[in-house]
């Protein structure tokens, strides 16, 4: 194996505009709170954000309106809603800033095909053309696009362009309750980079280091979700899931774990990597791996989407998260070791894996972690209209401490009772109306306790990809059943995924070795060690079902296989509704917690409207559809049988 | 224009020359591809080929 020593490099920031130098990016002072349009878009996962000086007012991705999971769309509606939602129009706005640099992508785009020139003629022929036509003139596409949305004089648009990382650095550390913290973005790529340590100081971020393409842990685990047979930028989760069937006994994982890091990732102390680029095509090709020479490494072909899972997929799975952590964990004591900071912020795609993100609070490096809940490409849109008013435009920043500034990511559209009644009226369905809420919870822990499944939607939808409590589906965590029956009967998905609790912020050191909170769903902490039941002896020897459904706690739905959990902690400040609900269940059982899993089928968006929560009930097995404050009980709805008239086809994530 | 000033500028403030003839010709093939699409240049660009 070639090895380079390969360090992260120093940065060189380049200012907001396609081209500027450094020296503009200096704080300019600005008398008002600036309105400011944030958009990413055109890759994956579009989205906008508007913010008013240090207010975010509202975000929320394409994909939910268009009903096209990660859409790379110009987010024509995602920007109507917020612009609607603050009251503005298009020429009322400070600045529209995009979250990337274009033509910086481009420079990458071009040193890239021609340093593994005459490789890579196939896929420079697919993406030139692309380019050339479209993205190079990206301002031209989203003058285009904002005219979708609405009149506007083009003259009064200020148009800014942010690093891709500095957009994800301040999407976590401007809304952080931390006046100084340490940054660190790790994701596939940016423009050049694809892991950042910066150190976040009041109003300012000072990029300190960077690990440059092709080198990029993001793209490293993507690859690994494409070799195990799941979707590249959406079966990450699905492969994050997998892990914990792997066999941290067993000598084939160790095997996996020394033979990626002998072969294919050589990680330095600073927590840079140097990927051997001979097992990899996606610098160059249409794909992620160079397949041939990954089943010689590993002694088996790449899994087709949908086959079946055998043990040496999970093994694989918990090898490349085993991997994943030591570099997260590296780059942690690195970003600790050049700033010196109790705080820790987090952003981009890899900021999602939460078993890292578990184990990383756990090792204590920082006092505090904060992750931005919309870690992906989507919150980079609200980074990136955040980093134009604190270092642009250089307001004045205040700490909200000890809260952040997220509002709990209930940043999406509500829907009025005058709404919702249209809906009903369009449907023609069935529902009862409760004026008091307290009753309303009450009917709803009944239904709960009694083993069935409830479509929970209420007020501002969430930004990001975590359902927290507004466009939920719940059930007891308890039932012994759930977790198989929400996989295949409501979620139409694989039977192995995991489900999540929400749980009690104040109860949840009694379900978990918690000693944080987690808002967000952020954090993979373990079970209790009162909640666990003993294990037969020959567990590992079980077949990987029969090993999922062995009981393992009293809150059997939402442990996993090695004893952990996806928590979410709901507070009382951030969603009292969701929280009294949970309260009212723990009155009736005792247990101040539920499973809480995204309001969704399997391919689908998280449902945005009341409409689309009503279809998405009608057509699965959900018994209760709860809208604010009218309740759906499924058989008294009309044709409630014929699930097939609601069905609508999403593609396969 | 506004697009060609700030790819220029961009390549100055990178100081990455080597960009300016791939892209002029990138640009160049994707006019001529644009324009032969609709017909008014096209027949130039068949005495071209």
């Amino acid at each position: 194996m070639q090895l380079g020593f390969f360090n992260f490099k120093t940065t060189n920031l380049i200012g907001f505009l396609q081209y500027y130098p450094l020296q503009s990016i200096l704080s300019r002072n600005g008398n008002y709170m600036k309105k400011i349009l944030g958009i990413s878009a055109f890759y994956h996962d579009s989205a906008a954000a508007l913010t008013i000086g240090d207010d975010i007012v509202a975000a929320a991705q394409e994909e939910r309106f268009t009903r096209d999971k990660h859409t790379p769309d110009f987010p024509t509606n995602a920007i109507k809603y917020c612009l609607e939602e603050a009251g503005l129009e298009i020429d009322e706005l400070d600045a529209i800033v995009f979250y990337d640099k274009p033509l910086l992508k481009f420079e990458r785009l071009l040193q890239t095909y021609y340093s593994f020139s005459p490789k890579g003629l196939l896929s420079f022929l697919k993406a030139i053309p692309v380019w050339v036509k479209e993205k190079m003139f990206l301002k031209k596409l989203i003058y285009d696009g904002l005219k979708e949305v609405g009149e506007y004089d083009k003259k009064q648009v200020k148009l800014l362009f942010p690093e891709h990382h500095l957009s994800h650095a301040a999407s976590s550390f401007f809304p952080s309750p931390h006046d100084t913290a340490a940054i660190l973005t790790v994701d596939g790529v940016g423009e050049w980079c694809t892991a950042t340590i910066g150190l976040g100081e009041g109003n300012k971020i000072k990029v300190l280091k960077e690990l440059e393409f092709p080198h990029s842990i993001g793209l490293l685990y993507t690859s690994f979700t494409y070799y195990l047979g799941f979707t590249v930028n959406s079966g990450e989760y699905k492969l994050m899931g997998l892990a914990p069937y792997g066999n941290p006994e067993s000598e084939e994982t160790f095997r996996f774990v020394e033979l990626i890091k002998g072969n294919i990732v050589d990680i330095k102390e600073d927590g840079s990597i140097w990927l051997n680029q001979s097992y990899f095509t996606y610098a160059t090709g249409l794909k992620m791996t160079n397949n041939k020479k990954w089943a010689e490494l590993l002694g088996f072909e790449r899994r087709e989407a949908e086959a079946d899972i055998e043990q040496y997929h999970c093994n694989l799975a918990l090898a490349i998260q085993i991997v994943t952590e030591e570099v997260v964990l590296k780059m942690a004591r690195e970003a600790k070791r050049i700033t010196g900071s109790d705080n820790l912020c987090m952003a981009g795609g890899v900021a999602l894996n939460c078993v890292a993100n578990g184990k990383l609070i756990r090792e204590n490096i920082f006092k505090n972690v904060y992750i931005q809940p919309a870690a992906g490409d989507a919150g980079g849109a609200l980074g990136a209209a955040l980093a134009a008013n604190y270092i642009y435009y250089g307001a004045e920043r205040k700490v909200q401490s000890p809260n952040d500034n997220m509002k709990g990511s209930y940043l999406g559209p509500s829907y009025s009772g005058k709404e919702i009644e249209l809906m009903n009226r369009k449907v023609k369905a069935v529902c009862t109306k409760y004026e008091d809420y307290t009753q309303l919870t009450k009917e709803v822990a009944n239904r709960l306790e009694e083993g069935l499944i409830i479509g929970w939607f209420q007020g501002r939808m969430e930004f990001g990809p975590r359902a927290l409590g507004n466009r939920s589906i719940i059930a007891d965590a308890r039932n012994l059943e759930m977790q198989k029956k929400i996989n295949l009967k409501i979620k139409y998905r694989e039977g192995f995924r995991p489900f999540a609790p929400s749980v009690l912020a104040e109860d949840a050191s009694d379900y978990f070795e918690l000693d944080q909170p987690s808002p967000y769903m952020l954090t993979v902490s373990p079970i209790a060690e009162k909640r666990k039941v003993k294990l037969p002896d020959n567990y590992y020897d079980l077949s990987m079902w029969e090993r999922l459904y062995t009981t393992r706690s009293d809150i059997q739905s939402i442990t996993h296989l090695d004893f952990s959990a996806r928590v979410q902690t709901v507070h009382r400040e951030t969603n009292p509704r969701y929280w009294e609900l949970i309260n009212t269940f723990k009155e009736k059982t005792n247990y101040g917690l539920v499973i809480n899993t995204s309001f969704n089928v399997r391919g689908e968006p998280i449902v945005c409207t009341p409409h689309d929560a009503y279809r998405c009930f009608m057509s699965t097995d959900m018994d209760y559809l709860v809208i604010d404050d009218f309740v759906y009980s499924k058989t008294e709805q009309p044709d409630w049988e014929n699930k097939d008239k609601w069905l609508v086809k999403f593609k396969m994530d | 224009m506004e697009a060609l000033k700030d790819l220029w500028n961009f390549i100055r403030k990178r100081k990455a020359y080597w960009l300016a003839p791939i892209i002029l010709i990138l640009v160049l093939i994707g006019v001529l591809l644009v324009f032969g699409g609709t017909g008014a240049l096209a027949p130039f660009i068949y005495t071209l080929f």
